[in-house]
């Protein structure tokens, strides 16, 4: 029992000297003067309003990506103790002294410096040399636009992060594969890159082409595990139960626990509330929830009402009707009835409401005990204010002369009589005798003359259906009294909790659905400009001297990655083109290495590259990072190839070295030289900017006077 | 057309593709031909029965290709009147007779071929194509719709040929046949003046002789083999130069021919120079004959159009030289531009227009309440400007006074001449680009502020240079701003009568936007000169035609108010499309495919899938299949695969596209759904059939499974051939209606 006692102590720690100092370089050059500029740069304003958004607990609704971005800048904020009283409205303000800004960049900076030891890890796991994976990870420490881009509150860094270590685990998954199977480690890093590449995805929809990638190549590896016939079938089953848990389950449920989270952590109202629906505001604290706290569920004859527009866009709007007539004659010469005005009004305002009416029954008020109104029963929609009744008839409307005029029935005695029988259905029922309920039923008004259907004119099918939002039993029988109660505000409470997939569904919908209008950007570039870094992004201009903060790649290391880009693909072929005449340049297992390397470094770099062609967005340069890091991964991979198995000899092999070094002290001078626009410490004079400006389409900014 | 029989056993041969060809090949194999139809054939004919088979099989596809033509051209005339598009490809058909320019977004053969059959049947060009509904009267308008349903009525035979190649079955074959003879979708489609049944004709025909040069591939070099790989390249310059669609089969085909040459030439037994050989052979056929055959085309297209007329106005100054009648051709106008002048100013990127302007105000909100400025891409009184000098407003033209040219870095004002306002800028935001500033009309007869001040500039010139028409690149620079006129190509909504936006852009990148030049010029103090010297050459014009397709093309965005058709409506026959009337009174017409058909396509895609990805998993786990089986699954694999491939590429793309989409453009994709929905239930049958060998009736499987799809199609036309005859008569929610209790989908309107 005491036998650890007899024999001494032994702790064997085998570290990696060289990964410990790739892990301290990366956080120095990522951390170092971290506050530095202490205001907002770029698109710090943009992420920042989030920040303070989540710091509130207030809901918003940002089309970007999905919240785990988000989240995660703002777990820096948390952990600073931000408080989120911050306005970000200008690039370059100064913060105040309650932000954090520290720890607000901490996070990326993390994720920038950690990119680099997994450099080196991924190259090595692709069977690489220990040569090739140091190069890879100094590649990464000296690109100036990786380090401008992780100083700061920026997301690219972390998708960078994920991206890369959902290829590592995935490598270290299937090197464990060929050994020890369902070993604990091979459960571990399998897990991982399901998680990694969730995260990837949670961070911005970017994330996807990688997933995408690795999903791709482990269903190759999966389909030649099928055709291993000395595997049993069941022994195959599992392996591919294991690969569709942890590649598919893993990540949707991930995703799905994102906006979990996000629910939770937002359950405010705030600004971006009105593009929801009346059922999703409600469930939020504040807001709509405050006004229609306590209202009565169901609708009854005499109800007021308020009705909103479902699919209301690019606004909701709510059915309002004023004094104004329509015009008698229109513009273009059309007649018009001259009846009161109906319209779809996007603010709140007393004349959104409306009175249920029974057309049996005079009284506007609900008797007791109420009467509900069930789907298929006729109704009139009296306006509070003026006390007319919704009315259709045989006239073009305004605007879509094919429709009928909608208005507000005044009698003028010329014997055009009132059309104001509504009948109601519930879009949303359960079964045909189901009663109106406030938020929650999707009616559909239809004319019971003419059979058309009350619709907002925009939009196509969904714009026939409304819902009432605000709602509460008339009780005062005088227009006046009405007027006053009208006037007041709806009070009162039940809260009516949406489910969590109804709440997602909708919010991501409307995240997709969202279409920010693409203005053009003085910095937006386009995909073909990226590889040769013709263009670049001022990122932030110190308010006093020509210090200035660039997005700018080490333009040495972007062009020799393009050029290992062509190399690879041309040997390729190359090779393919031999191997098919049966003529074996490469031993098999460095063709299988230079296989895989070259499938997830070039295919890392073309799925994340290729697609921007197709969209339609404003695109910048930053777009173009994930695909740089693959290509950074790819340029030792096809050293090492060209120096192991192009190189004769031992002179050609000892020449080709020392011209590595000597464009790797080429590429560590352009780093250093541009040092002042990636820190944007130094003021440079306008001459030093000028001989800066090695591109006429780089755009330095150089002050006047 | 030869027969295409072909012994190439998909059972005795690995690779289907390395089959028989033609006539001579199918004799020689004839021992192979009986054996295998005893294996697969129910009724077991007779050995020595091959005459009789040859026979029977011209009789087949006879009567296949009789029935399509008896449906297609089954009360062609009717309605007598335009139908849809019809109004477009009737009216370019008649543009190419009477000569006159047009610009389409498509490339012109399919419009050519429609122009030349109503040549040919004596359509003298005079009807006005100009609304749907207008009667024909008349006019002669079947030769045109007869020539479309004559191409249309062949794609049932292609695709019996082609599925027959593939399959190896008659029974797929025929029910390919039968889907498509009876599907009311394609009948509608071809039976009036549209492009799609061109198209469709060639892309069928590319597929189709695609298909017998792969199964000629055992005697390469051969006569058939050259017939059917240079035919190939007709067909696909065909479908490139009816649309842009036929991008598509030209991909299938290039892939095809990519995994042909790969597979050549991991075969060690043929040297080099054989693969080489092979590789110039497809290079000729293939690439070198379509775009010879496509640029003539457009040759053909430039030399039959020589008149101006109502696509002028999209091209550029040089182009419209070429067109008699056009103010360019042949015209002589003054070189340099003098104060005074009257010009139009024509943006450089193409399909932009004129500079142009009208007497309507910007609306309220939309910056401030002064006129609109626009680009116009018709000509027009509203595009002509004078120019003017800054500071002076006294008529330049006076005779007294001595003429004074423009010169660059000038400063001028730009009067618009019937509504005598100024070019004006300032710093409101531009109506659909908002970071530029707005561009008005302003001022009162020609009086306006230092707003309208804008300083001219010629591209790589020095100061002090002259101005020159049509030559001359010039960019106006606004001189209180510093920003440039350009137009943003952004069509303004209904307010601006759906023109062009004009916006002073802040940002001075050059770019063709902000680039114009002086096209029109009158000045009547000044001597003429003459304009033959622009004449653009061939390639040009090509180029040029080109890019103005393509934006033409992408300019296609929804409106505002429209209902637009999503790609997922199609394969489920979502909504189909109004061909011609609306109301109980009006003859009917609409486009929608046989629900039956189409239902039993998507069915057929996904059991196809299915069946698919469990035979090729067994083959991976290296199961061993009996040799029916493994015959028949590589006619799933291989045949249906590359079937599958047509529809993929035909449909997905689509998804991809931002232009504005319509039904009709499923069809292509449509064919091949139908001929794997052929391949794929023969081939179930037959395995259905093999499984249950021991049962004494497992062979009737087979012809009964078969002729209850046949004869449930025939039935379903039956039922739904009202949509492309025609119907008159109450709605069909009305029970007096042909269409009665068939409405099974709410999204159909009929």
């Amino acid at each position: 029992m005491w036998g650890f006692l007899k024999r001494p102590v032994v702790v064997t720690a085998d570290i990696n000297l060289s990964l410990v100092a790739l892990t301290g370089m990366g956080l120095l050059s990522r951390l170092w003067r971290l506050t530095y500029p202490r205001a907002v740069v770029f698109d710090e304003v943009y992420y920042g309003q989030y920040i303070s958004f989540y710091m509130k607990q207030i809901f918003f609704l940002d089309d970007s990506g999905p919240p785990f971005g988000h989240m995660v800048l703002a777990l820096g904020g948390y952990l600073g103790g931000f408080d989120g009283n911050f306005l970000w409205n200008r690039i370059g303000a100064e913060y105040s002294s309650n932000v954090p800004v520290w720890s607000l960049r901490l996070l990326p900076a993390l994720a920038g410096a950690l990119s680099v030891p997994m450099a080196y890890q991924i190259v090595l796991e692709l069977h690489f040399s220990h040569c090739a994976a140091m190069g890879a990870a100094l590649l990464m420490l000296i690109e100036n636009a990786l380090i401008t881009q992780s100083r700061l509150m920026l997301l690219e860094s972390v998708l960078i992060f994920f991206n890369l270590l959902a290829v590592l685990s995935y490598l270290k998954f299937f090197n464990c594969q060929k050994h020890s199977p369902f070993s604990l480690s091979w459960w571990f890093w399998l897990t991982l890159t399901g998680v990694a590449c969730s995260c990837a995805v949670g961070i911005k929809y970017m994330g996807v082409f990688t997933y995408v990638l690795v999903l791709g190549v482990a269903a190759v590896h999966a389909w030649h595990l099928l055709g291993d016939q000395t595997l049993s079938n069941v022994c195959v089953f599992c392996h591919l139960l294991a690969r569709a848990v942890a590649l598919l389950v893993i990540p949707v449920v991930l995703y799905l626990l994102f906006f979990y989270v996000h629910l939770i952590l937002v359950f405010r109202s705030g600004p971006h509330d009105q593009i929801m629906s009346s059922a999703f505001q409600a469930s939020l604290e504040g807001g709509l929830a405050r006004i229609t706290q306590g209202q009565p569920l169901e609708v009854a004859f005499g109800s007021q009402v308020t009705l909103r527009n479902v699919f209301g866009k690019p606004v909701p709007c709510w059915l309002h009707s004023h004094q104004d007539t329509y015009p008698m004659i229109y513009e273009n010469g059309r007649g018009s009835s001259h009846q009161q005005q109906v319209t779809c009004y996007p603010f709140k305002d007393v004349n959104n409401w409306w009175i249920v009416k029974d057309p049996r029954r005079h009284q506007l008020v609900v008797s007791s005990p109420p009467r509900p109104v069930r789907h298929g029963d006729m109704v009139q929609l009296v306006h509070g204010m003026t006390t007319r009744s919704l009315n259709t008839h045989d006239v073009a409307a305004p605007l879509s002369p094919h429709s009928q005029e909608v208005s507000c029935y005044i009698d003028y005695n010329i014997s055009m009589p009132a059309q104001n029988l509504w009948r109601l259905e519930i879009v949303n029922r359960g079964s045909d005798t189901d009663v109106w309920k406030t938020i929650l039923s999707e009616v559909r008004f239809v004319h019971v003359n003419t059979s058309a259907v009350l619709k907002l004119s925009r939009g196509y099918h969904g714009s026939t259906v409304w819902n009432v939002e605000e709602h509460r039993y008339g009780a005062s029988q005088e227009q006046r009294e009405r007027e006053r109660e009208l006037h007041s505000p709806a009070q009162v409470d039940v809260s009516r909790n949406l489910s969590f997939m109804a709440r997602f569904s909708e919010l991501q919908w409307r995240m997709l659905a969202l279409r920010s209008d693409d203005s053009e950007h003085k910095y937006s570039s386009s995909p073909l400009e990226w590889v040769t870094l013709d263009t670049n992004i001022a990122y932030w201009l110190h308010p006093r001297t020509s210090a200035q903060i660039h997005l700018l790649g080490n333009i040495v290391i972007w062009v020799s990655g393009s050029l290992a880009l062509a190399i690879y693909a041309l040997l390729s072929l190359w090779y393919l083109l031999r191997r098919r005449r049966n003529v074996h340049d490469l031993p098999q297992d460095a063709w299988l290495r230079w296989v895989l390397a070259g499938a997830l470094c070039a295919g890392g770099w073309a799925v994340n590259y290729l697609p921007f062609f197709l969209m339609e967005k404003t695109l910048f340069l930053y777009h173009y990072l994930p695909a740089l890091t693959f290509q950074i991964l790819l340029l030792p991979v096809v050293l090492q190839h060209i120096s192991d198995h192009l190189c004769r000899s031992q002179l050609q092999r000892s020449i080709f070295s020392a011209l590595v070094v000597a464009w790797y002290s080429s590429a560590c001078h352009v780093s250093n030289t541009l040092r002042p626009l990636t820190y944007g410490d130094k003021s440079l004079s306008p001459h030093e900017l000028k001989a800066l400006r090695w591109k006429d389409s780089w755009d330095i900014l150089i002050r006047k006077h | 057309m030869p027969p295409a029989t072909g012994g190439g056993l998909a059972e005795s041969e690995l690779r289907p593709r390395r089959g028989r060809c033609g006539p001579q090949a199918a004799r020689a194999a004839g021992r192979d031909v009986a054996a295998e139809a005893v294996a697969r054939s129910p009724k077991r004919p007779a050995w020595g029965s091959r005459r009789f088979e040859a026979v029977g099989w011209w009789a087949l596809l006879a009567l296949v290709t009789l029935l399509s033509f008896a449906t297609r051209f089954h009360r062609l005339d009717e309605p007598p009147h335009i139908c849809w598009d019809e109004t477009h490809f009737g009216k370019m058909g008649s543009y190419y007779i009477n000569r006159t320019f047009f610009f389409d977004v498509h490339p012109p053969l399919g419009k050519m071929l429609i122009g030349l059959a109503g040549y040919l049947s004596g359509y003298d060009g005079t009807f006005l194509f100009q609304k749907p509904g207008d009667k024909y009267e008349h006019h002669s308008y079947m030769g045109m719709r007869g020539f479309c349903a004559f191409l249309g009525s062949w794609l049932v035979p292609f695709a019996y040929l082609t599925v027959l190649d593939l399959s190896k079955s008659l029974s797929a074959a025929l029910l390919t046949a039968a889907l498509l003879t009876f599907d009311t979708g394609c009948l509608t489609l071809s039976q009036y003046i549209l492009l799609d049944p061109i198209l469709m004709f060639f892309i069928m025909a590319a597929m189709l002789s695609m298909v017998k040069y792969n199964s000629c591939a055992d005697r390469p070099f051969s006569a058939p083999w050259w017939f059917w790989l240079s035919l190939t390249g007709v067909s696909l310059a065909g479908a490139l130069g009816v649309k842009f669609v036929g991008l598509f089969i030209i991909l299938q085909v290039g892939l095809n021919t990519i995994a042909d040459l790969w597979y050549l030439f991991g075969d060690l037994s043929l040297s080099l120079v054989t693969v080489g050989k092979h590789l110039t052979a497809r290079v000729l056929c293939l690439i070198v004959l379509p775009l010879a055959l496509y640029t003539a085309t457009f040759a053909v297209h430039f030399m039959v159009l020589s008149k101006s007329g109502p696509g002028d106005g999209f091209f550029s100054s040089a182009f419209q030289a070429r067109l008699s009648g056009n103010n360019l051709h042949n015209a002589s106008i003054p070189e340099h531009l003098a104060y005074g002048s009257v010009i139009t100013v024509k943006n450089l990127r193409m399909a932009i227009g004129y500079l142009h302007s009208h007497r309507h105000l910007y609306p309220e909100g939309i910056g401030a309440r002064q006129q609109q400025v626009t680009t116009y891409l018709h000509k027009d009184y509203n595009n002509l400007w004078i120019i003017k000098k800054h500071n002076t407003n006294s008529d330049p033209l006076d005779p007294s006074f001595p003429v004074e040219f423009v010169r660059h870095g000038d400063i001028i004002r730009l009067e618009h001449k019937e509504t005598s306002r100024n070019l004006h800028s300032h710093y409101h935001e531009a109506p659909m680009t908002r970071k530029h500033y707005q561009v008005t009309g302003y001022g009162i007869n020609g009086t306006g502020d230092s707003n309208d001040f804008w300083r001219i500039e010629v591209v790589n010139r020095k100061f002090g240079n002259r101005i020159k028409v049509l030559r001359s690149r010039i960019r106006f620079i606004h001189l209180v701003t510093g920003c440039v006129l350009g137009s943003s190509g952004k069509v303004l909504p209904k307010w601006g009568w759906e023109q062009l936006e004009v916006t002073c852009t802040p940002y001075l990148k050059e770019t063709l936007n902000s680039i114009w030049n002086v096209e029109d010029h009158i000045n009547p103090k000044l001597p003429n000169i003459s304009l033959d010297v622009l004449q653009p050459s061939f390639p040009e014009i090509l180029l040029e035609s080109h890019m103005v397709m393509i934006r033409g093309n992408s300019g296609l965005k929804p409106k505002d108010n429209e209902f637009t058709s999503k790609p997922w409506h199609w394969p489920i026959n979502y909504q189909g499309l109004r061909f011609s009337g609306v109301n109980d009174t009006d003859f009917r017409v609409y486009l929608l495919g046989n629900p039956v058909v189409w239902w039993l396509n998507l069915l057929s895609i996904a059991l196809y899938l299915l069946s698919g990805s469990i035979i090729a998993v067994a083959m991976q786990r290296g199961a061993r299949l009996p040799a029916e089986v493994a015959g028949l699954s590589q006619v799933l694999l291989r045949g249906g695969g590359q079937v599958l491939l047509g529809w993929t590429l035909h449909y997905f793309p689509f998804f991809l596209m931002g232009r504005v989409l319509y039904f009709h453009h499923y069809f292509p994709a449509m064919l091949f759904s139908s001929m794997l929905t052929g391949i794929l239930w023969d081939t179930l049958l037959r395995l259905c059939a093999w499984g249950l060998a021991s049962w004494p009736l497992a062979r009737g499987i087979h012809v009964a499974g078969i002729l209850s799809l046949l004869l449930g199609t025939a039935y379903s036309f039956y039922l739904f051939h009202p949509l492309a005859y025609g119907m008159v008569g109450p709605l069909a929610q009305d029970p007096q209606s042909p269409m009665a209790g068939l409405r099974w989908l709410d999204s159909w309107d009929f």
